[in-house]
């Protein structure tokens, strides 16, 4: 008996394995459940998606300081927590860099970029980049929202114009939001974008 | 100046002419140091067959200030080639369906053996050399 158990155990094991590289590799995929985590954030306390209260949506944004597309997101990241913190969606940044690899990314100018630019959000560091890893994030910035479930229904970009705010025509996270909130399906649930790639600590 | 049409024509070449298309942009630090690779490569291999193509994803209104100086303090400017398209999730699929969207990304391409390998990350010169020397 114990052998059967141990066997199970073993093959349980293996494929929760497999499964996570899979996610490293190819991204967590539409109606997967996110893995919760444990981050330090910019207040110096620790932040879990479990902490936020009577959320109705979870919106993750993998972003930083340093990359060029980050900063040109900034402001319409900011203006889409105001928009939605209020009906139970707040954004959730996470900065996935290797603060040894790009100074500019550690702990301590992620609070300084933060009171700078006026951050009204959670601004966590992955320090062992383990969650970029569990979402299978590649690049900055990259978003990830999931229901209130923590089930994944949006991924990818924020928008259809990087460069100029003014040209955007599809507002491809803010229609998946809409959609959800209003029950309805979301229609373009992945999207990709130009980004920084991740800045990974060497091994 | 291209457009994402260029991609397609690229993916649909069946020529036995190499492809080695390298997607960058000045402002992406990796990338810059990733550049000295492709010069090494395109001073190596002389070969017309051969054809280093350089895709910029700067912000347009960078072009003259960053892009061209770059260009030209590299020399490479036979080598660069602009992508003039707003919205990335309108071509990123085209260079390969696994691509994230991260640069640096390579795509190395031989049509008429119908190779296309795709690398999102730094290359080093080995392992572009490596590819290469699969398909010459």
């Amino acid at each position: 008996m114990k052998k059967y158990v141990l066997a199970i155990l073993f093959i349980a094991c293996f494929h929760a394995n497999q499964n996570a590289q899979e996610i490293e590799k190819a991204g967590l995929a539409i109606g997967q459940i996110a893995p919760d985590f444990n981050l330090k954030g910019i207040d110096g306390k620790m932040h879990s998606l479990a902490s936020i209260k009577n959320a109705k949506a979870y919106l993750v944004v993998f972003t930083c300081n340093h990359c060029p597309f980050s900063q040109a997101y900034e402001n319409r990241i900011i203006a889409i927590h105001k928009k939605f913190v209020g009906r139970g969606i707040p954004v959730i940044a996470i900065n996935p860099n290797d603060g040894e690899r790009e100074p500019e990314d550690n702990y301590d100018n992620m609070v300084k970029r933060a009171k700078e630019h006026h951050y009204p959000f959670l601004y966590l560091l992955d320090a062992d980049q383990s969650i970029a890893k569990a979402y299978g994030a590649k690049r900055t910035p990259q978003v990830f929202l999931m229901d209130a479930n923590k089930k994944l229904i949006y991924t990818g970009a924020i928008d259809d114009n990087f460069e100029e705010p003014k040209d955007v025509k599809n507002k491809y996270l803010e229609n998946a939001i809409k959609s959800y909130l209003a029950q309805q399906t979301i229609t373009t649930p992945i999207t990709k974008a130009i980004g920084c790639g991740i800045k990974w600590k060497k091994k | 100046m291209i457009h994402a049409n260029q991609l397609t024509n690229w993916k649909a070449s069946v020529s036995d002419t190499i492809y080695v298309i390298n997607f960058w942009a000045t402002w992406c630090k990796p990338c810059v140091e990733e550049i000295p690779v492709f010069v090494k490569l395109f001073k190596n291999y002389s070969d017309p067959k051969i054809k280093i193509i350089l895709v910029s994803n700067d912000f347009k209104k960078h072009i003259q200030t960053h892009l061209v100086p770059f260009v030209r303090a590299n020399n490479i400017a036979s080598n660069v080639v602009f992508m003039d398209e707003p919205n990335p999730n309108d071509w990123i699929e085209l260079v390969d369906p696994n691509w994230s969207g991260a640069i640096p990304a390579t795509i190395v391409i031989k049509g008429s053996i119908g190779f296309s390998e795709f690398h999102e990350g730094v290359l080093s010169y080995k392992e572009l050399e490596a590819i290469l020397n699969k398909i010459r």
